[in-house]
């Protein structure tokens, strides 16, 4: 009798841990909704979307999305220059060509880079990387897109490495023998067999690394400027869509205003982004699976 | 369509010498294995292996689940090489030269000798370009026309040419496994190899699809000397002119096919063809 009753309280309690979650995306969902709806009341939707100045903050305000989502799309785009051959390359050389020995010890390290604080990479890109930078361009200036692209590709380089060696790890043996019995080297098997057919768990990897670079936020926030501008010019000072959130929720913009609204307008054009890259990358790993189940 | 009674009669004459090979006047030897060991890590897997493999007829290895023979087989292409942590001594000849001596080109070992695996290993591309693999790696055809015309001699070889040959460029994965299986033959011919190494290639293939791999390995003993991997003694019997059996990482006898299965000279190699044991 004792027994059911503790049953009975440890199925409750651990019900309530996972309903906590549950609730908690469903509140911050419903938040969103709701105040980008009041949002969009006073600012029509496609001038939101489609307008190329982004001035909340000052007196003539226009709402126009586009230099927010210009400069997380640039950002986030040098990340992934960086990310994506340096992770396909050290997740073919850890998978393909590293003796199980090296593998131990490089892959943990690899790992470590994922678990800096993020702070610490954003001044890391402000310190350190805008300076190394501006003795090869001088004309790039304290605040850009360049040097914390760079260092979130950095930063999301583990995420891609490992996740790519995994879905090429998950490539059955008999499909590289196949390869080396027909003499082709190592690296002929490594680039036209085990990568084109881990190339769905691949994709997977690079989009969900996409996406982490999209809601990139502290990184940004520290070394890529405050200025929204319409421009694929690396060289000068952005702002983010997150870096925006981060501006406007620290200043002392009075709640219920439209410009305290904006960010949750923003917060949720950023939220579906992210979504739909997270529904991609996992509907990829889904099919790749089934592929070698 | 028997097998048997065509395989047979070329077995005539044959007769045992020093249990390393049975004599075939008409065959020379191409494979010489002498005093082969095997290790994976600390493990030996295979024990001072010596055996002679002639040329244009099928050798099969016979015996009971890690026995040795598939890594034996795997040692003859150096396909073991890719496995971490493994180690070969001894001497494997191919036509006189030992293939784990210094300066021995794997790549170019392994166009020579083919292999096909027990579980069909199609590569997720088109019909056509799994056989045309080994040519490009190899860089074997010259021209377009020439890759054409190796992928279809490849396939008629391979008897799968009539079923593909409206749907070359549809993926080799939409095939049924039998056909996936002679499409990796294909795929192993179209480099021309002298020998043929194949792993249990029938093991997951109904008996239809196994007779027309069996028929097929019978016609290809003619321009290959093959090897064969089996646990199936009655696939061992039907295809092989030359059967060895292994045991424990040993090679218990090696002798005409014939003879293994009817008057065996070891009692072990009786009581596992009989199934007393194994």
């Amino acid at each position: 009798m004792q027994t059911r009753t503790v049953e009975w309280f440890i199925e409750r309690a651990l019900f309530l841990c996972a309903a906590v979650s549950v609730f908690t995306t469903v509140g911050i969902i419903g938040v969103l909704a709701f105040e980008t709806a009041a949002f969009l009341r006073e600012v029509p939707l496609l001038s939101f979307l489609f307008g190329t100045e982004w001035t909340p903050l000052f007196a003539n305000k226009q709402f126009g999305v586009l230099p927010l989502v210009a400069g997380t799309v640039l950002v986030s785009a040098i990340a992934m220059v960086v990310a994506l051959p340096m992770g396909l390359l050290s997740a073919i050389y850890l998978s393909e060509y590293a003796p199980s020995r090296v593998r131990r010890i490089v892959k943990p390290v690899i790992e470590v880079l994922a678990g800096i604080p993020t702070v610490v990479y954003g001044y890391f890109a402000l310190q350190f990387v805008t300076p190394l930078l501006q003795q090869f361009f001088p004309t790039l200036s304290g605040f850009n897109a360049l040097s914390p692209g760079i260092v979130m590709g950095l930063m999301i380089l583990p995420l891609v490495s490992s996740l790519s060696e995994d879905a090429m790890q998950a490539v059955p043996r008999g499909l590289r023998e196949g390869a080396y019995a027909l003499g082709a080297t190592r690296m002929q098997t490594s680039l036209q067999v085990v990568v084109p057919a881990a190339l769905s768990g691949i994709t997977a990897a690079f989009i969900l690394a996409v996406s982490r670079a999209v809601g990139e936020t502290m990184i940004v926030a520290i070394a890529a400027g405050q200025q929204p501008r319409l421009t694929a010019n690396p060289f000068v000072p952005i702002e983010t869509m997150t870096a925006y959130i981060v501006q406007v929720s620290l200043g002392d913009t009075p709640h219920g205003t439209i410009e305290y609204r904006t960010i949750f307008a923003v917060g949720m054009l950023l939220f579906l982004m992210t979504f739909s890259l997270n529904l991609v990358s996992n509907w990829l790993r889904d099919r790749f699976r089934e592929e070698y189940a | 369509m028997n097998v048997v009674t065509r395989g047979m009669p070329s077995l005539s004459g044959l007769t045992n010498r020093s249990g390393t090979t049975p004599v075939a006047p008409d065959t020379p030897v191409k494979i010489d294995v002498e005093g082969l060991q095997f290790y994976y890590g600390a493990k030996q897997a295979l024990e001072d292996i010596s055996i002679r493999i002639h040329a244009n007829l099928v050798t099969a290895f016979i015996g009971p689940s890690g026995c040795g023979k598939s890594t034996f087989l795997r040692t003859l292409n150096r396909m073991n090489d890719i496995i971490p942590d493994t180690r070969a001594e001894g001497r494997v000849r191919i036509d006189g030269q030992d293939i784990y001596g210094p300066g021995v080109d794997v790549v170019q070992l392994r166009r020579r000798v083919g292999m096909v695996f027990q579980k069909s290993n199609p590569f997720p591309k088109s019909i056509f370009e799994n056989v045309a693999y080994g040519l490009r790696v190899n860089g074997l055809a010259r021209s377009k026309a020439e890759m054409a015309a190796r992928v279809e001699e490849s396939l008629k070889a391979a008897a799968i040419w009539e079923e593909v040959k409206d749907r070359l460029h549809e993926s080799a994965l939409a095939l049924s496994g039998g056909q996936q299986q002679r499409l990796c033959i294909a795929r192993a011919l179209a480099i021309r190899p002298e020998i043929l190494l194949m792993d249990e290639p029938a093991s997951a293939l109904d008996p239809i699809a196994t007779q027309r791999i069996e028929e097929l390995i019978y016609d290809l003993k003619k321009n290959y000397t093959i090897v064969i991997v089996t646990h199936n003694m009655q696939q061992a019997a039907r295809v092989s002119d030359h059967t060895a059996f292994f045991w424990l990482g040993r090679l218990v006898e090696y002798d005409r096919t014939d003879k293994i299965f009817t008057a065996p000279a070891e009692k072990l190699t009786e009581d596992y063809v009989t199934g007393r044991c194994g």
